[in-house]
């Protein structure tokens, strides 16, 4: 293995221009694992800000990757507006049931105030620890929930499909007020230190809408919402296939895109060379009864396929690693990725 | 036969209901209500499913499609009036999840074919045993959005075992969608890739278990 001659920084904004960096920046999107580096049941863990920013800290030591992830829990938006958040003890935070009941509530809602809403200063006070801690050494991933996406916890997705399809005018309202909630959410994580902002978007995903009425809603609303964002954003599909829509993804303004293990990775890299960097795309969920030997093959395969000419982070295909997934896979990933993942990589020409 | 049923599939696919009511009213005049279902109304849902799993389609329009369907068999067949008088007796459950919409688009299609299934909506390990037991289910199908949850289908299963009730449990969801191996390690007896599995997963069980 060479030495490593960068930054965590500096080698992942080397990528994201473009251009091979020392080796492949590794993005290990770990969040309850924290809880267990710390002895703690996961709902204490994300109680304090200070339990997040010294287990992001730790973890990176740990397995030596090239992020801080200021991400709590999906739904820490929907308990900003007032939803329920269910934990588990081995398993994230899931949203309770959805506090918009009908379309007229809609017309009701009012954006919550970020610098009064608790589990919001949190995350930002965590990422404030976290910025203390790495300063310009490290980035730090903050995360929003798309505008078009969100509705999902918020109302359901079965009553959201309806409210798309039969009630447009409640549909445009919902997305006003999510767009001037989302935008203000990114920009006090940005200003808390985060560097970048992953934005989650899976019903964008033509899995889960038709490009053509992705075309008409959500690629509207992440152009407007990431053209008032202050910083660099990553669009994440949270599994979601992306491919079909990758230039549309670039257009509104994306500099990295999250894409889903069903795809290929080869195929997806060369649809993006030059234009946007991929994020991606080793399977969660299987990662966590990989032996070290899959977990090696995996990687290595995934270099292969991705990292010739930089553009390229090597991370998980959902955004959130599975509680699941043991340490020592996790530390075969990062083992695998410093063996295998030094520039120049073999792999498919630049 | 074969062009009014693609004609009847891009009406679901655009959710044009209008378009979707008159043909099936247009197939009245020739057809039995039960042929209807058999001959327009699941050749195009199937279809739709197999579209979704080639990446043609998107999950809102399977979600409608089925949605269109279940409200137009409702109209179509009399609410005792079931494919299979025999049929044993099913339900269908979200564990541990208020995601509910593969359960709801699943329960659209076995409803659009004509099967009697209970909506036990989100439930618990603990109480879907209790809620299956009590009904003497013999399918149960469970759909789950987290990794956590499909890994409690286990502790549904070896509850369910203990009863000697002989309940066949299928799974759906996106675990199982991600990690081809995990319904068997949790002891399923089937899983659905996709909604449109469900009617032929269940017509081989209840095939099997009469």
């Amino acid at each position: 293995m060479k030495k490593e001659t960068m930054t965590s920084m500096q080698r992942t904004l080397t990528s994201l221009g473009h251009d091979e960096p020392d080796r492949v920046p590794l993005f290990l999107l770990l969040t309850m694992h924290g809880a267990r580096e710390l002895g703690l049941s996961i709902q204490d863990y994300f109680s304090k800000a200070e339990h997040v920013a010294e287990a992001q800290s730790r973890m990176r030591a740990k397995y030596g990757h090239d992020c801080l992830y200021g991400f709590f829990y999906a739904p820490v938006e929907i308990e900003a507006w007032g939803g329920e958040v269910i934990f588990s003890p081995d398993g994230p935070p899931n949203s309770g049931e959805p506090f918009i009941k009908n379309a007229d509530m809609i017309g009701r809602l009012k954006v919550p105030d970020i610098t009064k809403t608790p589990c919001l200063t949190k995350v930002l006070k965590a990422i404030e620890l976290m910025k203390t801690r790495v300063g310009d050494e490290c980035p730090i991933i903050g995360v929003v929930m798309s505008p078009f996406s969100v509705p999902v916890m918020q109302m359901g997705f079965g009553p959201y499909l309806d409210l798309m399809v039969e009630n447009p005018e409640r549909f445009t309202e919902l997305m006003r007020i999510n767009e001037d909630f989302c935008v203000d959410w990114a920009n006090a994580q940005l200003a808390a230190g985060a560097t970048a902002i992953c934005y989650f978007d899976p019903v964008s995903s033509p899995d889960m809408v038709p490009r053509d009425h992705f075309l008409r809603t959500g690629f509207k609303i992440a152009g407007r919402v990431l053209a008032r964002i202050n910083g660099p954003v990553a669009t994440h599909l949270a599994s979601g296939r992306a491919l079909p829509i990758l230039d549309d993804i670039v257009q509104t303004g994306a500099a990295v895109v999250g894409v889903s293990c069903v795809e290929d990775l080869a195929r997806i890299k060369s649809a993006c060379r030059g234009k946007i960097a991929v994020l991606g795309n080793l399977n969660g969920v299987e990662m966590r009864r990989w032996s070290a030997a899959e977990a090696r093959q995996k990687v290595r395969e995934a270099i292969s396929q991705g990292a010739t000419g930089g553009g390229f982070i090597l991370s998980d295909n959902h955004g959130e690693i599975p509680w699941q997934v043991p340490e020592e896979t996790l530390l075969g990933i990062g083992e695998s990725l410093r063996r295998h993942g030094t520039y120049p990589v073999k792999g498919a020409p630049a | 036969m074969q062009e009014t049923s693609r004609q009847f599939e891009q009406a679901l696919l655009s959710i044009d209901r209008l378009a979707v009511r008159r043909m099936a009213d247009a197939a009245r005049s020739e057809m039995k209500p039960m042929e209807i279902v058999d001959r327009l109304v699941m050749p195009a849902l199937i279809r739709i499913g197999d579209r979704w799993e080639r990446g043609d389609v998107s999950l809102a329009q399977v979600y409608m499609s089925g949605r269109i369907c279940e409200e137009l068999v409702e109209g179509l067949l009399p609410p005792d009036d079931t494919r299979d008088g025999n049929q044993p007796p099913m339900a269908i459950a979200v564990l541990d999840d208020y995601h509910l919409l593969g359960k709801r688009i699943v329960y659209a299609l076995l409803r659009a074919n004509g099967f009697h299934v209970k909506d036990y909506g989100r439930t618990t390990v603990s109480d879907t045993i209790t809620r299956v037991r009590d009904d003497e289910i013999r399918v149960l199908l469970l759909s789950t959005l987290m990794l956590n949850s499909a890994l409690r289908v286990r502790e549904v299963v070896t509850a369910l075992k203990r009863t000697n009730l002989g309940v066949k449990v299928v799974v759906g969801g996106a675990p199982f969608r991600f990690d081809a191996g995990l319904w068997r390690e949790v002891g399923a007896d089937a899983m659905g890739y996709s909604a449109s599995d469900a009617p032929g997963i269940v017509r081989n069980i209840t095939g099997d278990l009469s």
